[in-house]
């Protein structure tokens, strides 16, 4: 078996390489002991780590402490936020049972809201998107608008995974707070690669994750407005403002906050450096394979799209085989769609964007981090013509089968 | 080589994918992916379609340290195996879907998939064997294992297809393939066997067919012609059949009764007696060679059914058509099974049933 020497990882949308700060503060309190519930002297040592961890991240993504609730993930905090605040809001009102998303959201977020839909009778308005991936507000107003007495919450993610696609954030918090709607929003993506501001945003709760910005799998939070209310996933120890129970993992609590120091710290370098990369990455993928198409928005900027994910399509080829030769070669990166059994099925959120299911299944995801460097993009470069025309190859023979 | 490993979940497809990496192939494993909800195929060792089938692949894949992809296979299998199958079931015949499953998808579309990705060969873990000839042809042999031996099933391939295949257990009895899988700390070792259908997940193929048909009323008659009751669709029936006919009154001479004939148009049902169902010679079509065709009569050895008996026979090729003379009768055959062809253990070729002729009753 002929391995590849190195590795080109372009999929730090999947996830990111941990960054040395965030690996050295977790190694240091995984070898100390100490549950933060505990009122002894090591539970008291844990629990100041924990919230000396939440102040970080509060004041790095401009929330107070007391909103920062940790929890397992990204797909965690979207559920309690949207399951939470579904279930509570119709506690107090029989009518509110109506919840508005968007036609791209990540499965983490799609499935809780489609699962409410079947299993607990919530309507559910599906706001449409334009052909870059952005969320048309004044359909997003129409849906609110039908009825806003009955919305139980309006959610739309921060910036697409797929696409980087950012959302107009700004527009649908207005249009909710005007009918006082609590609105959710997954930044999971946009944490450590757009500036973040939970109280400027004026959102309600806001999800964000520890391992898309350099911190460890396995923690994330969920920014929730002091005053809101939602109902908790998880019974136990109500460890987390009663949102939340669960004993909390210090180390990972840990790791999480120097991620977000780090990242969020150097986060205007970093972006440049990247969306250098970038146009280098998407102008020489034009070059060297003409037809290729670049999907989502093409302007740069935090109103626009994220600096490190390039989304294409290439006409005639199955993003999978495309996948699969690049990976001989060391080369790895998404095909940017949920798998069922492995299998790549064709991306929601090119659907939604009016892609056919062909181009849907033709398209791969190469997103940067802040490991990238120029030799990564050239090796994507140097293999992608002959990789482009195996696949195209594949395809035919496949399409005359 | 750069080969690609069909890997089902199941033992001899990962000790045959482990055999080809021993042999300093560059492998890369693929599961396929042949139904689009991969919930409703059965799982089992052969089943090739569940979440959980996957799943043993990729562990297997992962102990042999090789990459490991899942290939959707789903429409071409909807097309080309599950459609034909109940194609020849409403035209009243019998056809085998694992032979056409490796006629049109294991050695064709993936076979074709990986030749056009800059792969060499297909390695399956079927038990058969290959041989070059001196004149350079690629003879497919039976196994080692008589009681694994799925040349059968292979017959359809072609030189062009055996010409990238790799069947690494040909030469091995399946004791020693669940011992070198045991011994390999492949986990699925002790998984069972699966001779079913595989996209027929309880086995009933007539309630299958019948979901998928709907009922087609018709009649069961005897040999004179006389109605003994009406039927909901005669796909509930395989030439050969004795049991679940359901008749009521018994034969004149209190003998059983089998289905002798399937009418498709009408959907009439013909039984009679056990001596009715013996045939002495079979029309075929649609013949594959796996090398030359034979130019004069060839005496040699035929097999109608996977797993059935080796009949001995005569084969005379004419245009498009075979003509095979039983020297052994055969019973219960039916229209749309395959006949494969075999010179000693060489497989020379297969083609389709498509009559019937009884022995003469004299």
């Amino acid at each position: 078996m002929n391995k590849p020497e190195q590795v080109a990882y372009l999929d730090h949308a999947a996830t990111t390489p941990m960054v040395p700060e965030a690996i050295a503060a977790m190694a240091e309190e995984l070898a100390r002991t100490g549950n933060a519930s505990s009122l002894h002297a090591s539970g008291r040592t844990a629990r100041r780590t924990v919230e000396e961890a939440r102040e970080l991240i509060a004041e790095r993504f401009g929330g107070r402490p007391s909103e920062v609730v940790f929890c397992s993930g990204g797909t965690e905090a979207n559920n309690l936020a949207i399951k939470g605040l579904y279930w509570s809001r119709l506690a107090q009102d029989q009518a509110r049972n109506r919840i508005v998303f968007s036609s791209i959201e990540h499965h983490a977020l799609l499935d809780p809201v489609t699962w409410l839909a079947k299993h607990e009778g919530a309507e559910i308005d599906m706001t449409p998107v334009d052909a870059t991936g952005r969320i048309l507000v004044d359909e997003l107003r129409a849906a609110v608008e039908r009825d806003p007495s009955t919305v139980s919450a309006v959610t739309t993610m921060w910036a697409n995974n797929e696409m980087g696609t950012i959302q107009p954030i700004a527009e649908v918090v207005r249009i909710a707070r005007e009918h006082e709607i609590p609105v959710h929003s997954d930044a999971v993506q946009a944490a450590g690669y757009v500036p973040l501001d939970f109280a400027a945003s004026q959102l309600d709760a806001m999800t964000i994750t520890a391992h898309k910005l350099g911190g460890p799998v396995g923690i994330g939070a969920l920014l929730f407005r002091r005053e809101l209310e939602a109902t908790p996933l998880l019974h136990g120890g109500g460890q987390e403002r009663d949102l939340r129970s669960g004993t909390l993992s210090v180390p990972l609590i840990a790791a999480f906050a120097a991620a977000v120091d780090v990242t969020v710290g150097r986060q205007a370098e970093t972006v440049e450096r990247i969306e250098r990369l970038r146009r280098r990455l998407v102008e020489g993928i034009v070059r060297v394979v003409p037809d290729a198409i670049i999907n989502g928005d093409p302007e740069p900027g935090a109103e626009h799209r994220l600096p490190n994910i390039a989304h294409v399509t290439f006409p005639g080829c199955e993003g999978d085989a495309m996948l699969m030769l690049l990976d001989a070669q060391g080369i790895e990166c998404s095909t940017g769609s949920a798998c069922a059994a492995g299998v790549p099925q064709p991306s929601h959120v090119l659907l939604a964007m009016g892609y056919d299911d062909v181009a849907a299944r033709g398209s791969l995801r190469f997103s940067l981090g802040h490991t990238s460097t120029e030799a990564d993009v050239d090796r994507l470069l140097e293999a992608l013509p002959a990789v482009h025309q195996r696949a195209q190859k594949a395809s035919l023979v496949r399409g005359a089968s | 080589m750069r080969v690609i490993a069909a890997m089902s979940g199941g033992v001899d497809s990962a000790v045959a994918a482990a055999r080809a990496v021993d042999a300093g192939h560059d492998v890369t494993g693929v599961h396929l992916a042949l139904s689009r909800n991969p919930r409703s195929y059965r799982s089992g060792a052969r089943g090739c379609c569940s979440i959980e089938d996957a799943g043993d692949a990729r562990r297997a894949a992962d102990q042999l340290g090789i990459p490991f992809y899942v290939w959707d296979m789903s429409e071409e299998f909807a097309d080309n195996v599950v459609d034909d199958f109940i194609a020849e079931y409403t035209a009243g015949r019998t056809p085998n879907p694992c032979l056409r499953c490796n006629e049109k998808i294991k050695f064709a579309a993936v076979l074709d998939r990986a030749l056009a990705l800059g792969f060499d060969a297909v390695a399956t873990g079927h038990y058969a064997q290959l041989e070059t000839a001196a004149d350079g042809t690629i003879e497919m042999h039976r196994a080692i294992d008589m009681g694994k031996d799925q040349s059968y099933v292979l017959g359809v391939l072609t030189q062009e297809q055996l010409a990238h295949s790799l069947f690494p257990l040909g030469d091995t009895t399946k004791d020693v393939v669940r011992a070198e899988a045991a011994r390999r700390g492949i986990q699925v070792a002790t998984k069972p066997d699966s001779h079913d259908i595989c996209f027929i997940p309880d086995g009933d193929n007539a309630g299958w067919l019948g979901e998928k048909l709907g009922p087609r009323p018709g009649t069961i008659v005897d040999e004179d012609g006389t109605v003994l009751r009406e039927h909901d669709g005669a796909y509930a029936f395989t030439i050969g059949q004795r049991r679940g006919l359901r008749l009521g009154i018994p034969a004149d001479d209190g003998k059983p009764r089998f289905v002798l004939d399937i009418e498709p148009v009408s959907g009439t049902v013909t039984v009679g007696s056990r001596e009715s169902l013996v045939v002495d010679a079979l029309d075929c079509i649609k013949p594959l060679w796996c090398g030359a065709a034979p130019a004069d009569a060839l005496d040699c050895t035929v097999q109608l059914r996977a797993h059935g008996d080796e009949h001995r026979a005569t084969v005379r090729v004419s245009g498009g058509d075979v003509r095979v003379d039983l020297h052994d009768p055969a019973s219960g055959i039916a229209p749309g099974q395959a006949c494969v062809i075999y010179d000693g253990t060489r497989v020379v070729g297969s083609a389709t049933i498509s009559r019937t002729a009884r022995v003469a009753v004299s």
